[in-house]
């Protein structure tokens, strides 16, 4: 790479020497508080995933003691056997855990931190202050959540989604102090997404490197601004709900309080106006990722970028409006059923253009199945099926049997595992010489890749098996139920499934740890990848550019006729090309 | 252990299954198109040193194709949705002479409510029975569901019928059973603790047996 213009950027910008606790601990650089997100939000994932196998225990093996489970207190589970009320908080912690403290915070706090300002051609966010607090009151919310789970009563056990008067009122749950945690911790999370979401949606309108138009953003910058926006809107409605249901746990109002004049639908609308937006803010952010890996893993530019975009846009702007699809068996008045199931279905229609836009990038492509391709393509297979499993419960009638049942487990977790997770994996591997300046085991990311492909299949693909069979969520032992008896060798079969793909991700801890330190040297641009990112020496240097980078083209001009090799960087200047207008703002 | 839904035990289940079954087909195609192409893309175009892949930006004619498909395909499933919809849920979809049974939940319990001999709710032969849901087979079925404490739901697999039970809210949910036999009722949405044993047995008689049933279940309830 001879280019002027990266011969220009690869000096560090000069900074006044910083101590240690300012560069690393109260760190104000936006590369650190991605890492700093990265770090917090996989410990995090790892929680949420003991919860799951302490569940998938309980699921499979119905009343016996669980290996290992001696160490948990009688409140939990006597003898290794797990409790009713335990198994509730489980339910409960692991749904909350991985939506708010493992997949938001990895797919936002971790990758529109670290790549906005460096896909941008940015020294940093706009406002770098509030960013560090954005990472310290998520880290506060995330250590109240986990000490909720061990007061005295245990933790919240009203289900992720928190539902009233449950919630609401202690003598129903039998929880006190950790379902107020809990109330308290959500209220920190929605304060740190409305922090970041603000600083993102900032640094992407003013921040931008000259040339570096909206239509020459990379999708990954289009799906996390647009999803700042989703949160900047959606998050102070969870804030909100979750400061009345405070109120309600401690200070004796009855918002949500049916005999004392409340409404027990209060909660369901408020938290699912929230909730629909959440699950965009779940996925838009790796369905951009997995845009621009799988462009540089096929060496082909995006196929339809702008109806990429515009897919992003509708996908954000149709997610306001589909909340009540949670609602239809609710007592909701049906006619608003029908309107939701309307705008639900229409969905579909954004979802099916992204698919078949990421099937022409790679139609014709010249594919290099790299760890970070082969995880991007999964999840474009993984999210097809959690795509059109989610049309079925969007037909109120069909919704009507499996609404709340296994069904619907299977549904998420294909869209949020095998769609969001995969995506994960597929971003950690490609960004993590930018991040650490060395390269994750190609070797050791194809065998971790494989065996969670197989075992997450296996785990989640018979869930749609017992939802069709009336499987419901949330039930401690379904061998109370007759209808539901001959189904547990299927239940026994998932279990140890999902024990195998948890002992799987041992070797993505393993590799990833051990890349941290010993992997082989990142070169600057290992990918051979366009973005600007790629202008500056892995790992990027504290200020990012010494002088604000030029940008000449779109961020997917691979296999282009211009030059010999397949990738021509949006920093690379050709004798043919103009140099832009100003900055639309001047960079710091 | 079935690989398809249960049995078809009301007037709504062979809608709803068909319903599921059309949309089985319709994703299953798109899922074998959009799963084999990737396949085969992968297969196919998979890196050669001497070659580069083919420099295109998109085309417009597939767009417009594969935007235009799923939406004339999701509003379609959509109206036929709408149209079952209207006839299970609607707000005038209970049928005038529907008997009627009142469903109290609580933690962790079903209170039934006959209307008695009289055929009505709310009169002085009324009589409950706690986790026992008697039906008569062939005859339209209105259940008013209310709840003590915290929302359940009221859930017949074999109906295909669920409805929350809200604390607060009168909610109506109805259905004919077809097929006499022993079923059961689930309570579908996390109650608390209990909420894995709320479970209620389900009894369709024919409507001779239900009588009978009625009659011998009021005499007793009034000693």
């Amino acid at each position: 790479m001879t280019s002027v213009a990266a011969a220009a950027h690869v000096a560090p910008a000069h900074h006044a020497e910083r101590s240690f606790v300012r560069r690393y601990i109260f760190s104000t650089d936006h590369k650190i508080i991605g890492i700093q997100f990265l770090f917090t939000s996989l410990f995090f994932l790892l929680v949420g995933g003991l919860l799951a196998m302490q569940m998938r225990w309980q699921l499979g093996f119905p009343g016996k003691p669980m290996p290992g489970g001696g160490i948990l207190p009688d409140t939990m589970a006597p003898g290794g056997v797990i409790l009713p009320e335990y198994y509730i908080q489980l339910v409960t912690m692991h749904g909350t855990f991985m939506v708010f403290f493992a997949i938001m915070p990895l797919l936002v706090g971790v990758y529109a931190n670290f790549l906005i300002p460096l896909k941008i051609g940015t020294h940093d966010m706009a406002f770098p202050r509030i960013n560090m607090w954005s990472y310290w009151t998520f880290l506060a919310a995330g250590v109240v959540m986990l000490a909720s789970l061990f007061v005295p009563d245990g933790a919240a056990r009203a289900g992720w989604t928190m539902y009233v008067p449950l919630s609401a009122r202690h003598d129903l749950s039998g929880a006190s102090l950790g379902q107020e945690l809990w109330s308290v911790s959500i209220i920190l999370v929605g304060l740190s997404s409305i922090l970041g979401s603000l600083n993102y949606i900032t640094t992407v309108i003013n921040n931008r490197a000259p040339g570096m138009t909206w239509f020459r953003l990379p999708l990954s910058v289009w799906a996390l601004f647009i999803t700042a926006i989703l949160g900047l809107l959606a998050l102070p409605v969870l804030s909100g709900a979750a400061i009345m249901l405070l109120f309600d746990q401690i200070l004796g109002t009855h918002f949500f309080d049916p005999a004392a004049g409340g409404q027990a639908l209060l909660w369901q609308h408020l938290f699912w106006f929230f909730g629909h937006p959440e699950v965009y803010i779940l996925i838009l952010p790796a369905m951009g990722m997995v845009s621009d890996i799988i462009a540089n893993g096929s060496r082909k530019p995006i196929f339809g970028y702008h109806s990429m975009v515009f897919a992003i846009i509708a996908i954000a702007f149709l997610g306001w409006i589909v909340w009540g699809h949670h609602m239809f068996m609710s007592g909701m008045n049906p006619t608003l059923g029908s309107s939701f199931m309307v705008s639900t279905l229409v969905i579909a229609v954004p979802s099916a253009v992204k698919t078949f836009n990421w099937l022409g990038t790679m139609w014709r492509g010249n594919l290099r199945f790299t760890v970070p391709m082969l995880n991007a393509v999964a999840f474009v297979a993984m999210f097809v099926i959690g795509g059109l499993s989610g049309i079925y419960m969007a037909a109120t009638p069909v919704d009507m049997f499996i609404h709340d049942t296994y069904f619907i487990v299977a549904h998420i977790h294909y869209v949020l595992f095998g769609g969001s997770l995969f995506a994960l994996f597929a971003a950690i591997t490609f960004w993590f010489p930018k991040m650490f300046g060395r390269m994750m085991s190609e070797r050791w990311g194809k065998v971790h890749f494989w065996l969670t492909f197989v075992f997450y299949n296996l785990t989640f693909f018979p869930m749609h098996i017992l939802g069709m069979a009336g499987h419901m969520r949330r039930i401690y032992d379904p061998t109370q139920y007759d209808f539901l008896k001959p189904y547990q060798p299927l239940n026994e079969f998932i279990s140890v499934s999902a024990f195998l793909l948890f002992a799987a991700q041992a070797i993505f801890v393993v590799n990833f740890c051990w890349s941290l330190f010993k992997g082989q040297k990142a070169p600057q641009n290992p990918w051979q990848d366009n973005g600007l990112e790629w202008s500056l020496p892995s790992p990027a240097p504290h200020g990012n550019w010494a002088t604000t980078p030029t940008v000449y083209r779109g961020p997917y001009e691979y296999s282009s006729p211009l030059v010999a090799e397949d990738y021509l960087p949006q920093y690379r200047k050709l004798p043919t090309d103009r140099e832009p207008a100003a900055a639309p703002v001047a960079g710091h | 252990m079935r690989w398809w839904l249960p049995l078809e035990g009301s007037t709504f289940a062979g809608e709803v299954d068909g319903l599921f079954l059309a949309i089985l087909i319709i994703t299953g195609i798109a899922f074998v198109v959009v799963e084999l192409g990737l396949v085969w893309f992968v297969i196919r175009y998979r890196a050669r040193p001497d070659r580069k892949a083919y420099y295109t930006h998109g085309n417009t004619r597939a767009e417009v194709i594969w935007t235009a498909i799923p939406a004339v395909t999701m509003v379609a499933l959509g109206l036929v949705s709408n149209h079952y919809w209207v006839q299970i849920k609607g707000r005038h979809s209970v049928p005038p002479d529907a008997y009627p049974i009142a469903i109290h939940a609580k933690q962790f319990e079903w209170q039934v409510t006959y209307p008695g001999p009289d055929g009505k709710l709310g009169t002085a032969d009324d009589f409950t029975i706690r986790n026992q849901l008697h039906v008569p087979a062939g005859r339209p079925v209105e259940v008013h569901l209310s709840s003590e404490d915290v929302i359940h739901s009221f859930f017949v697999p074999v109906f295909r019928v669920k409805q929350d039970a809200v604390p607060g809210m009168d909610i109506r949910a109805w259905f004919v059973a077809t097929v006499p036999g022993t079923y059961e009722l689930g309570c579908a949405e996390l109650c608390g603790l209990g909420h894995y044993r709320m479970r209620a047995q389900v009894f369709v008689h024919t409507p001779a047996d239900y009588d009978a049933w009625l009659t011998q279940a009021a005499q007793e309830a009034s000693q």
